[in-house]
């Protein structure tokens, strides 16, 4: 007697040998193929994308980093800048730019009559064009520091002026200094001559990270300084405010809220907060903090609290997940052994959560520090030269942002901006890099322990 | 007072805990519906009943782990030495310290095995230095018979250990506090024979001090381990009685035909 097969549908089976693909897993492994290939592509598309895009800021950018300088001997004749004689420093401010501009010109001029240089077609006078015109406030402020050196000679050096630097950077030629009124091509090739001669050179530009923003027509000395101060300020504001915040309003919504339609409605609040497009905060920052609480435009601790705002509801969902994701026996086992609620969680629920937690901080900064559209409603888009003090008193001052510098630098008229803008852009994306280093050290640092 | 301690030494019929009337709700599920039982001092009182009957669900009302359970409701009354347990003056906190649990999954902290010990008395200040908690920590991993497995690794993570390993790690967790009860919701599901007869040993001689309420499915186990057994069907307690009475000569149909195999 033979048994009847469970199922009908065997009795059909043609059954060959295992090495032969029978047509169902033929096309079972084909749609594999098939998905495998999609999934291929969209990453190579997706890297490609990423590489054109890192090879466009890098080839822009990374000129921002190296700059036109010219080092020669400047004498500070004492006539010219302190006619009083007595250093008297109400008497030295007397002295303008425009005179230590003068004192530049002609120590230049010396400069090219001593080591023999051709002047070509260039007047004298038109020397001080080359120069960048933030290069008399430079020296001046130099002497006002320090009056000692009025009659000396130093040997001082300048940043050349931007359409120079542009020449060397490829952005200026010939044909184009023909037609523009700030530069002529015989101050190019006097340029060239000067190059020779070592008085006129290219080297790194430290002074793009550590100088302020500078006027339209200076992009040869826009640096990055203030609103990296500014940036790190207001990140500092979120860091203190948001994580602390955050963090606690996720452990009481998770582990003490009681399940009604309050929390309810929180929560529901809380995931629709992290979906408002950044720009309402600002308005919200600007009716509140500023016309409201009075305080100061432009200011990093108002920057720092909009950002807050916005960037709670981006640690809170996270976190919210770290802890959900704390499987429940572990708080079985702390309940079990007889810890108060607050002991399971700070003792073992928070540490198990800490690298969910973190992580979610450091992205949610990373967000808040790339944000520009609220920072623009609260008037960081100002122009600020001057750097704010240091904290607590200088986060009432006013200062840039880097987003805000970059969307700024865009704007100005003057073609060397496009490099500056792209050299922020790189700031901006190594801060980036290394604030997700950080989310990744700390949840290693974290993960390792268990 | 060391006269009491006496006393209740030789009397090992006293009453440790007492639930009359016992009712317990998931929502609108009623689970636990009019259980009595009576748990003695030291003497092992085993759980029995096929799965999903409630046993789990009794054992956490005894030490009010329930609680953390929000659709979990409990009514009658449950009291601990007279005491009841569902007074609202009552913090359950200090309650689990004198009624510890071993689950059924074993779980110990993501910490190094010497931590997952020592917790329970740092937390009660159960001693006063150092020397005091590495001997706490020595007799409780000796107890659990997980002494000599891991006494040259205290510091490595408690996860890393095997399962039964860590189930016994869990056992000597809950006996770090001194409990007066032990609760243990299938111990032994875990682990292999050797294992299974170490931790019985265990409860055995853990017997001498504390009382013991133990949910198997083993009936040996139950047969073996206990003094008193508890069946459970479909919520109801059907059956209490000294063990020997319950497998040997039952008073309910019910529980004649699951310790017998025919239903569960
Ligand atoms: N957290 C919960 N929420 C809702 N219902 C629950 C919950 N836990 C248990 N129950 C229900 O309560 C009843 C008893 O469950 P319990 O876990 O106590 O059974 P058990 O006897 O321990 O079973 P097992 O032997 O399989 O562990 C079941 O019907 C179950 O569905
Ligand atoms: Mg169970």
């Amino acid at each position: 007697m033979t048994a009847r097969p469970l199922n009908p549908r065997a009795a059909l089976d043609t059954r060959e040998s295992l090495l032969v693909q029978d047509p169902r897993t033929k096309a079972r492994n084909a749609t594999e193929k098939r998905f495998r290939a999609y999934g291929l592509t969209a990453i190579v598309v997706a890297l490609l994308a990423l590489v054109w895009l890192l090879v466009s800021i890098f080839g822009n950018g990374l000129p921002a980093f190296r700059q036109t300088f010219m080092t020669f001997p400047v004498t500070l004749d004492a006539a010219l800048l302190d006619k009083g004689g007595k250093r008297d420093p109400a008497d030295l401010a007397k002295a303008t730019t425009f005179t230590y501009g003068k004192v530049l010109a002609t120590s230049l001029g010396a400069e090219v009559t001593a080591k023999g240089i051709d002047l070509g077609a260039v007047q004298p006078k038109d020397l001080i064009k080359m120069i960048s015109e933030e290069s008399p406030a430079t020296l001046r402020n130099l002497v006002l520091a320090d009056p000692s050196l009025i009659g000396t000679t130093i040997d001082f050096t300048v940043l050349a002026s931007g359409r120079i630097d542009g020449y060397y950077k490829g952005r200026v030629t010939m044909e184009s200094a023909a037609l523009d009124k700030n530069i002529s091509p015989d101050q190019l090739a006097l340029a060239d001559r000067l190059k020779t001669a070592g008085v006129l050179g290219m080297k790194f530009n430290a002074g793009f990270l550590t100088m302020p923003d500078a006027s339209d027509k200076r992009p040869e000395a826009a640096g990055l300084g203030v609103a990296i101060v500014g940036s790190l300020y207001m990140m500092f504001v979120v860091l203190i405010l948001a994580l602390p915040i955050g963090v606690a309003t996720s452990v009481y919504l998770e582990e003490f809220a009681p399940q009604n339609k309050f929390t309810d409605l929180i929560e529901v609040n809380i995931a629709n907060l992290a979906a408002v497009p950044s720009i309402v905060y600002g308005i919200l920052g600007l009716a509140i903090f500023i016309n409201f609480a009075g305080l100061p435009q432009s200011a990093p601790i108002v920057g720092g609290l909009v950002l807050t705002l916005m960037t709670l509801p981006r640690i809170i969902i996270p976190t919210r997940a770290a802890l959900k994701a704390v499987p429940p026996s572990i708080r079985d086992a702390a309940l079990g052994v007889g810890a108060s609620r607050l002991q399971t969680i700070t003792h073992h629920v928070l540490p198990l959560a800490m690298p969910g937690i973190l992580t979610g901080t450091i992205i949610g900064l990373a967000q808040a520090l790339g944000e520009t559209a609220p920072l623009l409603l609260i008037g960081m888009v100002a122009f600020v030269r001057d750097f704010p003090g240091a904290p607590p008193d200088g986060l009432f001052d006013p200062a840039a942002a880097l987003p805000v510098q970059i969307y700024n630098w865009t704007q100005r008229g003057d073609p060397g901006f496009v490099e500056r803008a792209s050299g922020a852009i790189i700031v901006l994306l190594v801060f980036l890099i290394a604030m997700n280093a950080v989310a990744i050290y700390f949840r290693r640092k974290f993960e390792r322990r268990w | 007072m060391k006269d009491q301690r006496l006393e209740t030494r030789v009397d090992t019929q006293t009453i440790k805990i007492e639930a009359r009337k016992a009712q317990v709700y998931y929502g609108t599920n009623h689970a636990i519906i009019d259980v009595d039982v009576d748990i003695m001092d030291k003497t092992v009182t085993a759980f029995i009943g096929p799965s999903g009957c409630g046993k789990s669900t009794f054992l956490r009302c005894l030490n009010r782990m329930n609680d953390t359970i929000p659709s979990c409701r409990v009514e009658g009354s449950i009291t601990l030495e007279g005491e009841n347990i569902y007074d609202p003056r009552v913090d359950p906190v200090q309650l689990r310290a004198r009624i510890g649990m071993v689950f059924q999954k074993p779980n110990p902290f993501p910490k190094s095995i010497y931590d997952n010990v020592a917790y329970g008395p740092k937390i009660h200040g159960l001693t006063r230095n150092k020397a005091e908690l590495d001997e706490v920590v020595e007799t409780c991993l000796r107890k659990a018979a997980l002494w000599n497995e891991v006494k040259d690794r205290l510091q490595s993570p408690g996860t890393g250990l095997s399962g039964g390993q860590q189930q016994r790690l869990c056992i000597a967790r809950a006996i770090a506090t001194s409990p007066e009860v032990l609760l243990m919701d299938e111990p032994c599901s875990a682990l292999d024979p050797i294992a299974t007869a170490q931790v019985e040993e265990l409860i055995d001689e853990l017997r001498s001090q504390f009382s013991v309420v133990i949910v198997t499915h083993s009936m040996q186990q139950a047969a073996r381990v206990s003094q008193r057994t508890a069946f459970f069907h479909l919520g109801y307690l059907v059956e209490f009685g000294e063990t020997g009475q319950i497998f040997t000569n039952p008073k309910d149909p019910r529980t004649e035909s699951y310790i017998s195999g025919r239903i569960g």
